[in-house]
């Protein structure tokens, strides 16, 4: 008995895959226009970027679906802002509760087919767009307070387009403020991530809006831009890349439709000496390691106060080799698989630049799987703020660390970037952490956390990294026009 | 000359700690760490009402907890008050399995030095190899940090050979900051291992007290290349609960804190609930409660 008792016991977790037998997907998705599934002339296939398998064969939409989606909506819209306020909150209500009565199906199809852990489109994603609906279905009959003015009337026909890192989400961000303000939406999901787009227009039928309230048409950068060019939209809200939201806004230039811009960041997450450094650390690997740094607002740009630099990286590092890269349905998978080969290519080549440029690279030997796209958690010191690292949106599980001596210089090196959409500040002193906030450029500023998000917070960017608030009341105001 | 305490952000800690607790342990995991939690209790009885009898029983329990199920090991010690040690000395001979004995006025260490320095030494000739003591709240809180040391120190000393325990009792501390304070004070001053709770205060082992334990373990290792254990006590009584403290241990501390040398989890229900997950394990099905003794 003894001798056997003292044996060590090895301890390692076992594969905890989430079960995907329920889920029924189809083999082919149509458009969704005018409350209907309707055929395309052309189709393509998503695929998994964790294992490259094709998961399901997408519509994609045509100039025609675009004129025939803007007619519905334009049909639609004046009997959707005219239906009493609190039966056009019901439909949000219902949209959410469905969200909520999907959400395990809806997390396992958003992890398959844009290959974010499971962990994260179970506790974040998904529960994260109901909330918003629910959120948006509260201000229906609440809008003149929510701006604070006496009487507002809907846009009209809005036209979005989100981005392939949190799709079922960002499709919550913009339908539910758009619904709730009486605009009828025209969504363009991405290219690589269409699938929970179209399962929330089933979402939709089922909750039985009123046919072209809300139409899918799935596509790529072509299709989005001639939905921004498209006459009959009266607003823009697209959420991507800078490059691409400075050709909508150029587009647009001289027209009469409203255009908000979500674009890139290149937040700097700012660590000071006193703050409480193993939370610190927590909040810099959720910071820049969430959805596999495919997060626009990501803590990219770590700064560390000198004085506990070599502390921070120490246990930066040993942190960052605890994380679990690997398959994004395993229940414990921490790091899932970069979302496209496109992707992949563009972090692959700045990384390299960064190593060229003199930075010192560490990436975690962690096992990669042998197919799908995937990218080793990456922690760049010695970096300078000339450094391409330093200073480009890098969209991937890759950190860079520049150090400040003192207070002034960390809000200088922080605003020293074209971009301006988030911010953290790690310190246990509250006065300080207030100073800070106030000095810096950006929308959003987190305080000892990151990465936070709640319906009823705005947020948005300053400078390169768009205009316009999305969430909470501020959030109501790109859709609504103030009549008096 | 005053005191200066760590930071440690309580939302912070306490989300990572549940996050940690979401880790999906099933099969092969779910088995083995069953097995490593079971080899790491000690298993303890501490109350007015113990006689030499019962602690016989606990004492044959610890060392064979399933009889039919021969992969179950043993438990890593008894844990009884000072006047059963003698007896739970005995019981325990040639087992492999320690004996351990709360010391120096436990539970509220409200004596004088001299008293808790006797109440080591008795135990110890009494054949308890392990000694759990408490630090003094009374000075903690006062900001006395020194005497709180002194104290650790002089009760290291009367162990002898014993492995020293010291018991922060986090529920009377008041905050995370305090937790990590008291910790390092207890490192400092020679713990074998820092244990959170007494068992007797209104909580103990959350995993948010759990995970600041651990952190300050990882840097005071780090920083003197002594490695400290660590124990879980109060409020495991679920398999679950007992799994997730393992989950915090493994990612903060690693693997070569998973054996009861480095770890313990003190305690006295969550014996049976990991029995009978254990059973449920084997056959799929979870059992009766009655299938198992109660000591």
């Amino acid at each position: 008995m003894t001798t056997e008792t003292r044996t060590t016991i090895t301890w390692d977790y076992a594969p905890a895959p989430e079960a995907t037998d329920h889920i029924r997907l189809k083999d082919r998705y149509g458009l969704f226009i005018g409350g209907e599934f309707v055929p395309s002339e052309r189709y393509v296939p998503t695929i998994n970027p964790a294992t490259e398998e094709p998961i399901a064969e997408i519509a994609w939409a045509g100039p025609q679906d675009v004129q025939r989606a803007i007619e519905a909506a334009r049909e639609a819209q004046p009997r959707w802002a005219a239906l009493p306020e609190r039966e056009r909150a019901k439909y949000l209500f219902r949209i959410a509760r469905l969200i909520q009565e999907r959400s395990r199906e809806l997390a396992v199809v958003e992890t398959m087919d844009g290959g974010k852990p499971l962990r994260e489109s179970r506790d974040v994603d998904i529960p994260l767009a109901a909330a918003h609906f629910f959120h948006y279905a509260g201000w229906v009959d609440k809008l003149v307070y929510g701006v604070n003015a006496r009487e507002v009337r809907p846009l009209g026909v809005v036209g979005q387009i989100v981005p392939w890192n949190f799709p079922l989400l960002m499709a919550a961000w913009k339908l539910a403020p758009a619904l709730a303000c009486g605009n009828t939406a025209i969504l363009k999901p991405a290219e690589t991530t269409p699938l929970t787009a179209l399962l929330l227009g089933e979402i939709i039928q089922e909750a039985e809006l009123p046919p072209g309230t809300v139409s899918i048409l799935p596509g790529d950068g072509a299709l989005g831009a001639q939905l921004v060019r498209a006459p009959g939209i009266d607003k823009i809200a697209f959420t991507g890349s800078t490059g691409v939201g400075r050709d909508i806004q150029a587009a647009l230039a001289g027209q009469p439709t409203r255009l908000t811009l979500e674009l890139g960041g290149k937040s700097a997450n700012i660590v000071f000496e006193d703050a409480a450094l193993d939370q610190a650390v927590e909040g810099i690997v959720n910071g820049i390691f969430f959805n596999q740094g495919h997060v626009c607002c990501a803590g990219s740009r770590l700064l560390i106060q000198e004085s506990v630099q070599h502390e921070v990286i120490n246990k930066l590092w040993r942190r960052m080799s605890l994380l679990r890269v690997g398959d994004p349905l395993d229940k414990n998978t921490d790091v899932g698989a970069i979302n496209s080969a496109e992707q992949l290519q563009r972090i692959e080549a700045l990384v390299q630049a960064g190593e060229e440029e003199g930075a010192h690279r560490q990436s975690v030997a962690c096992e990669l799987p042998a197919r799908g796209y995937w990218f080793a958690p990456t922690l760049f010191t010695d970096v300078s703020p000339v450094h391409r690292i330093a200073k480009e949106e890098i969209f991937g599980p890759v950190v860079s660390v520049l150090s400040f001596r003192t207070q002034a210089e960390a809000i200088e090196k922080a605003n020293n970037s074209p971009y301006g959409l988030a911010a953290g500040i790690w310190t246990d002193k509250g006065a300080k952490a207030f100073e800070v906030a106030s000095a810096l450029k950006a929308g959003v500023v987190w305080q000892n956390t990151y990465n936070h998000f709640d319906p009823t917070a705005a947020f948005g960017g300053y400078k390169e990294s768009g205009f316009g608030r999305e969430g909470g009341p501020a959030g109501l105001r790109p859709y609504l026009e103030i009549v008096r | 000359m005053s005191r200066r305490l760590p930071h440690v952000d309580r939302v912070g800690v306490e989300e990572r700690a549940a996050q940690l607790g979401k880790r999906s342990i099933k099969t092969t995991a779910k088995e083995q760490g069953i097995r490593l939690a079971i080899s790491m209790l000690d298993l303890t009885t501490l109350e007015g009402a113990d006689t030499p009898g019962k602690v016989r029983n606990l004492c044959a329990k610890a060392v064979c907890p399933a009889p039919t199920m021969p992969e179950i090991p043993s438990v890593a010690a008894v844990c009884v008050y000072p006047s059963l040690v003698a007896t739970a000395a005995e019981a325990l001979r040639g087992t492999g399995v320690h004996t351990a004995s709360v010391a120096t006025g436990f539970p509220a260490g409200q004596t004088s030095l001299e008293v808790k320095l006797t109440d080591t030494r008795d135990a110890v000739e009494a054949g308890a190899d392990e000694i759990d003591m408490v630090i003094s709240r009374e000075a903690f809180l006062a900001g006395e940090d020194a005497r709180v040391q002194r104290e650790i120190v002089a009760v290291k000393e009367a162990c002898g050979d014993a492995h020293l325990k010291v018991i922060i009792e986090t529920a009377e501390l008041g905050s995370y900051d305090h937790v990590r304070h008291a910790s390092m004070l207890a490192m400092e001053a020679g713990a074998d291992f820092i244990k959170t709770s007494t068992g007797k205060a209104a909580s103990g082992a959350t995993p948010g007290v759990c995970l600041v334990m651990l952190e300050a373990i990882r840097d005071y290792t780090e920083r003197t290349g002594r490695p400290v254990g660590f124990k879980a006590a109060g409020g495991v009584s679920t398999s679950k609960a007992a799994l997730h403290r393992l989950v915090l241990v493994k990612e903060t501390l690693g693997d070569e804190w998973l054996t009861n040398e480095r770890t313990r989890i003190g305690a006295s229900s969550v014996l049976n609930d990991l029995l009978m997950q254990y059973a449920k394990t084997e056959t799929g099905r979870y059992g009766r409660s009655e299938d198992f003794s109660k000591e």
